[in-house]
């Protein structure tokens, strides 16, 4: 009867084992094939040199790392870190607000103003890209209505700014939901017990409001800075030819250099990048 | 002191007050006193200023409040949630509202000790709110609320978030600190019992009105309208008629013996309401009293209640007895009290 009613918990467990794995396979199979396992070949190209028509050719080479700190590589790296820091601030500045008075608005009136934040995503992206284009072009919207006024034409496309502009454009929803939900949560009573305790709306904000949403904030700009950091789709086609960032020199190196070993020393640097952001961001907002 | 004239406010088609007056005294410990919904949350907000009403005049020591922000009024507000600032230490919390003031860092951080000192929690001034119990946020409320020395403290359910045995040692706490900081304090409670042992006056509301405004022994003793009578205390209540003199007569029972607060006309519609602990249980042969059979027997340690069905009479009559009940179930009795243990009031409805 003793060991009969001691062995009887044992197959449960491993049942349990087995059901949760049945059930966490598909995820697994998928974060292996298609994330790990790229990754890690991604990863092994950067010490090997690269074939002459493309491909890698497996001998080691610590080539790859020396050419990456040559000041014209580190240089679009940091002009990627500029314009995506620049961008990131810009939505911070314009969806902080934003989102405090969407969380304001009676709980109807919100839902409404979330639709339209998130609206834009209902539509291609290259075709709302597109769509700057026709305004900011030579001809395009824009110029032909300050030619009205008597004014331009300006040259609006083709600058680190109409790069900003579109990633803002693209990305600033990015900012507001984290901003929103974290701000939304605040126990309005704080608020109000602030305000009881003698400060003005102003102090109340400096200190309660803005210290209780940072976790919020970290989260916005994370959000915005990481697809802005490794964007190559909006340089190219807001950009230019004149201003590359690490994610457009990452896909020419990979498509019309055929320099695998390199482009993948590249995105090795990219990545290094967000992990040490996401490492800052988790602590923090620890410690907010 | 504070001054409430002819206060009405209402929400869309609910009316949460309506025409409200009331005059707390300096230095009074005064209760808001109703089920929820009845209105005094809301009067409450009107006097810290996160509410405005639509019509009548609130003032402090004869100057008008109304017309001041809420950060400019000399009042503090104790938050039923506590409202804590949760990324601020104990000390941060307290210190709040003297920041705010602008005072020499060296006088904020000696209050702030006097006033943890007061509550009892000086040990704990650096930790966070979420890192204590109930009754210490509790207590660190109170002392945010109270280390600015407003002139009149408000709170809202102060001890509603606490359980049964720390709540007894809070009310006793709460009546210490105001006797020693000689602050008006009003709180806003649905405990009656809570206001019984704390207030010094009550005033009950019901529907957005004030329906009694009394000292607690007169408030229990002598309701003077039928809500009072219902809502406080447990009440045996009987309906009928004035006569003009100490009877009701109510038509299952004849004339019933008590005493009218007010000069009743006769034949108006009146509720008598006499306590559980002023009836007495009567041999079923007494000459005097309402035969009925003992239904239920409760022993609460120092007393009993004792439920009599009293036929046409819709709930059984409550009796409190000293100690163990003598009677049991099932027992014939009779139950009978004394004119002045009973008041008979008007019943307007």
């Amino acid at each position: 009867m003793k060991s009969e009613a001691k062995a009887r918990p044992a197959p449960r467990v491993r049942g349990r084992r087995l059901g949760a794995f049945v059930f966490l396979s598909p995820g697994l199979t998928y974060l292996v094939v298609l994330l790990l396992v790229p990754l890690g070949l991604v990863l092994s190209y950067t010490v090997f040199q690269r074939g002459r028509f493309g491909g890698v050719v497996y001998e080691f080479t610590t080539e790859n790392f020396t050419r990456l700190i040559d000041p014209l590589y580190l240089g679009v790296v940091g002009n990627s870190l500029r314009i995506a820091a620049l961008t990131t601030l810009i939505a911070l500045l314009i969806g902080y607000p934003t989102a405090y008075l969407i969380a304001q608005l009676p709980s109807r009136w919100k839902t409404l103003a979330l639709v339209a934040v998130v609206l834009p995503f209902w539509t291609n992206f290259i075709i709302r890209v597109y769509a700057w284009i026709m305004l900011l072009s030579g001809p395009g919207l824009v110029n032909s209505a300050l030619g009205k006024l008597g004014l331009g034409p300006y040259e609006l496309l083709y600058h680190e700014g109409t790069i900003v502009t579109g990633l803002l454009y693209s990305y600033l929803p990015l900012m507001v939901l984290p901003l929103y939900s974290a701000i939304e949560r605040l126990d309005p009573q704080l608020r109000e017990a602030s305000a009881n305790l003698g400060a003005s709306a102003f102090t109340t904000f400096r200190k309660v409001t803005l210290p209780l949403s940072v976790p919020g904030v970290l989260t916005g700009c994370l959000f915005v800075f990481v697809p802005s950091f490794g964007n190559f789709v909006i340089p190219e086609m807001l950009g230019g030819s004149k201003s590359t960032m690490v994610g457009n020199l990452i896909r020419d190196q990979f498509l019309k250099a055929r320099d695998w070993p390199f482009g993948s020393t590249l995105a090795l640097a990219l990545i290094a990048v967000l992990v040490a952001l996401l490492i800052v961001q988790a602590w923090a907002a620890r410690r907010a | 002191m504070l001054k409430i004239d002819g206060v009405s406010r209402s929400f869309g088609s609910v009316t949460a007050l309506d025409d409200v007056s009331l005059q707390i005294e300096q230095g009074e410990f005064f209760a808001l006193l109703g089920p929820s919904g009845c209105g005094k949350t809301t009067l409450l907000r009107i006097i810290a200023g996160f509410e405005t009403p639509d019509s009548g005049r609130v003032s402090l020591d004869g100057e008008d409040l109304l017309s001041k922000a809420p950060n400019r009024r000399p009042i503090s507000l104790m938050f039923q949630s506590y409202a804590l600032f949760p990324h601020m230490t104990v000390a941060k919390n307290v210190a709040y509202g003297l920041e705010r003031e602008r005072l020499p860092r060296q006088e904020i951080k000696q209050r702030v000790g006097e006033v943890l000192e007061t509550v009892g929690l000086s040990a704990h001034a650096g930790r966070k709110p979420a890192q204590l119990s109930g009754g210490q946020r509790q207590r660190v409320a109170l002392a945010r609320s109270i280390v600015k020395r407003p002139r009149l403290l408000l709170l809202d359910e102060p001890l509603s978030a606490l359980d049964k045995k720390v709540r007894a040692d809070m009310q006793l706490e709460l009546k210490r600190l105001q006797h020693e900081v000689g602050i008006t304090f009003v709180v806003v409670t649905h405990d009656q019992e809570e206001a019984m042992s704390l207030a010094d006056r009550i005033a009950v509301f019901d529907t957005g009105q004030v329906r009694q405004v009394d000292a607690p022994v007169t408030l229990y003793e002598r309701p003077s309208t039928p809500f009072v009578a219902d809502f406080v205390g447990a009440n045996n209540l009987f309906r009928g008629l004035a006569t003009g003199l100490d009877a009701l007569r109510s038509e299952d029972f004849g004339m019933l013996a008590g005493t009218p607060l007010e000069e009743l006309a006769a034949d108006t519609p009146a509720l008598l309401a006499v306590r559980p602990e002023r009836i007495e249980l009567a041999d079923e042969n007494a000459v005097r009293g309402m035969a009925g059979t003992v239904v239920d027997v409760s022993f609460y340690g120092g007393v009993s209640h004792v439920s009599v069905d009293v036929p046409g009479h819709p709930k059984p009559v409550l009796a409190a007895v000293q100690g163990a009940g003598t009677v049991k179930p099932g027992a014939e009795v009779k139950v009978r009290w004394n004119a002045e243990d009973a008041v008979i009031m008007a019943d307007p409805q």
